[in-house]
């Protein structure tokens, strides 16, 4: 048994035992501390001695063990927690209860980044100190948040159960949103090369298939999933070799992956079938539109444009805008582009945004206008916090450098 | 997001405080360690000896050439920091505003977010 399996089935199973004892001793944080002491004793042993014959039993077991210690250790809380228990012990199926603790841990209560973190613990699975590896901070400041996470879901009186009809809905939304920061966190990580980050778009992936699985019919979460397939299928094409980004419209794109493609792409068919509409299956839309071209030009942007006017209706956003302004200068030419991109220079916050001066650099480049793209790639640059972007910004400014014979343009 | 909260520190401000002000910027900076530990938000915080203890170094022409003190005749130096993981920018701001050192005239405290790390965060 070899490493890496069990990690996986590590995975798999930690919600299912943390939701299973949840229901026995209804104290979310002491049971979750117990799973966690109990996957970390099974990635030391079972690698080591085998697989037990029931390894989801044996976790329970040592996870319960565990917590009953922790119980008995200290009197008063005891008491206080056996009455807790005593109350909240229904008699449930052991189901899969992977869907009620992402709605705990995604409370509202929670900062992103506190969601973000418990979810990967919780749910996911992973260790305290794989999760610090993969945001590069200490396993100390990422042990303090998880807890502080859970103090608060307590204090926020969270109940271990699914909400019903509209807070549901809500609360479904902001489970899906925290699934999209973590694959972005994932796919856009710019700092640090350690190979033993673990994969958080892959972990992403993993957690909302989960959650497709237990809710195949509700359109946002299949688009969802599909959005990420179709994103993680340009991994390879996305950087050079030596890590810098490369333009959709410049990627290689017979690096693709083709049965992510595939699989994405029918997942967002199924998506459009259902009678409402949501953001994820726009830009689901959108981007299966991308991976349909088999090359740069043969993209159909007056499709796009369609699906970014439909977005910037039902989920009204200035970078929605800015990026049908993209569109619109493919199918209208640059000047349209510009116009529309001047819409949005009286939002402040959204000015000083290197997506819009890099969108501005790149429409002024096809509109002929060498100094003006030069000036606004430079301010982009200098704009971003990520240091692959400044680095593809800064070398499209230097292609532009006053002085510089201008390359003929490729669009 | 990574930030690193910067105190710039002007040693003739320093001088001039009392002995118990210094005691309660000593006491606030403190509190604010434990608060951040507290919250998962501290990744590291140093502060440096005096800057006439500084080195400034070069090369040239493959020569190395040593100069004793700061790089800059400056009235404030950088006194020490503390880089901090937190949820966005405004947060960032938020934390630098309760270091104590950004309640004293003469002293400040800027915020810059990191745009690169890498290293051994448990040494």
């Amino acid at each position: 048994m070899t490493a890496p399996v069990v990690e996986d089935l590590l995975r798999e199973l930690a919600p299912q035992v943390l939701g299973s004892l949840v229901r026995r001793h209804g104290q979310f944080e002491g049971c979750e501390d117990a799973v966690q002491e109990a996957v970390l004793a099974a990635a030391v042993q079972w690698p080591a001695e085998g697989l037990p014959d029931n390894p989801r039993g044996w976790l329970t077991t040592v996870a319960s063990r565990r917590l009953i210690d922790e119980m008995r250790s200290n009197r008063a809380r005891r008491e206080r927690e056996s009455a807790t228990a005593a109350e909240v012990v229904p008699e449930v199926p052991d189901g899969d209860d992977s869907l009620l603790l992402l709605f705990l841990c995604c409370h509202s209560s929670l900062t992103a980044a506190s969601q973000t973190a418990l979810t990967l613990r919780a749910v996911g699975g992973l260790t305290t100190a794989e999760i610090a590896r993969a945001f590069l901070v200490p396993e100390a400041t990422m042990a303090a948040r998880i807890s502080r996470a859970k103090q608060r879901i307590r204090a926020a009186g969270a109940t271990f159960a699914l909400p019903e009809g509209k807070e549901r809905e809500e609360r479904l939304r902001v489970v899906l949103h925290v699934l999209y920061l973590i694959f972005n966190e994932g796919y856009t990580a710019s700092s640090g090369s350690d190979l033993q980050r673990p994969d958080l778009a892959r972990e992403a992936i993993r957690l909302t298939r989960m959650v497709h699985a237990q809710l195949p019919d509700d359109g946002e979460v299949g688009a969802l999933l599909a959005l990420m397939l179709l994103t993680h299928s340009r991994r390879a094409a996305r950087t050079t070799a030596t890590g810098d980004l490369v333009p959709l419209d410049e990627q290689d794109r017979s690096r693709w992956d083709r049965e992510l493609v595939e699989e994405g792409t029918a997942l967002v068919r199924a998506s459009l079938a259902g009678p409402a509409l949501g953001p994820y299956q726009v830009q689901a839309a959108i981007a299966a539109t991308h991976a349909d071209a088999a090359t740069a030009a043969e993209t159909d942007w007056r499709q796009v444009h369609a699906l970014y006017l439909i977005l910037e209706r039902i989920a009204p956003n200035p970078m929605v805008t800015l990026n049908r302004a993209v569109a619109l200068a493919e199918t209208g030419g640059p000047s349209a582009g510009l116009a529309l991109l001047a819409t949005l220079d009286g939002d402040d916050r959204l000015a000083a945004h290197h997506r819009l001066l890099s969108v501005r650099a790149h429409l002024m480049e096809k509109a002929g206008d060498t100094a003006g793209a030069y000036e606004h790639y430079r301010r982009a640059a200098k704009a971003t916090a990520s240091q692959a972007e400044r680095n593809y910004l800064d070398s499209r400014a230097s292609r532009l450098k006053p002085g510089k014979h201008p390359e003929p343009s490729d669009a | 997001m990574k930030f690193l909260i910067s105190m710039y520190i002007n040693p003739a401000v320093m001088d001039a405080l009392a002995d118990e002000e210094k005691a309660a910027i000593g006491a606030g900076h403190g509190r604010f360690i434990e608060e951040l530990k507290q919250s998962g938000e501290l990744i590291t915080t140093q502060a440096l000896a005096d800057p006439q203890q500084a080195a400034v170094v070069s090369l040239r022409g493959g020569q190395p050439v040593v100069t004793d003190g700061p790089f800059l005749e400056a009235k404030e130096y950088l006194g020490g920091f503390y880089l901090v993981d937190c949820e966005d920018k405004d947060r960032a701001i938020e934390l630098a505003l309760r270091v104590p050192d950004a309640a004293i005239e003469g002293l400040s405290v800027e915020v810059r977010q990191v745009m690169f790390a890498d290293g051994q965060l448990e040494a």
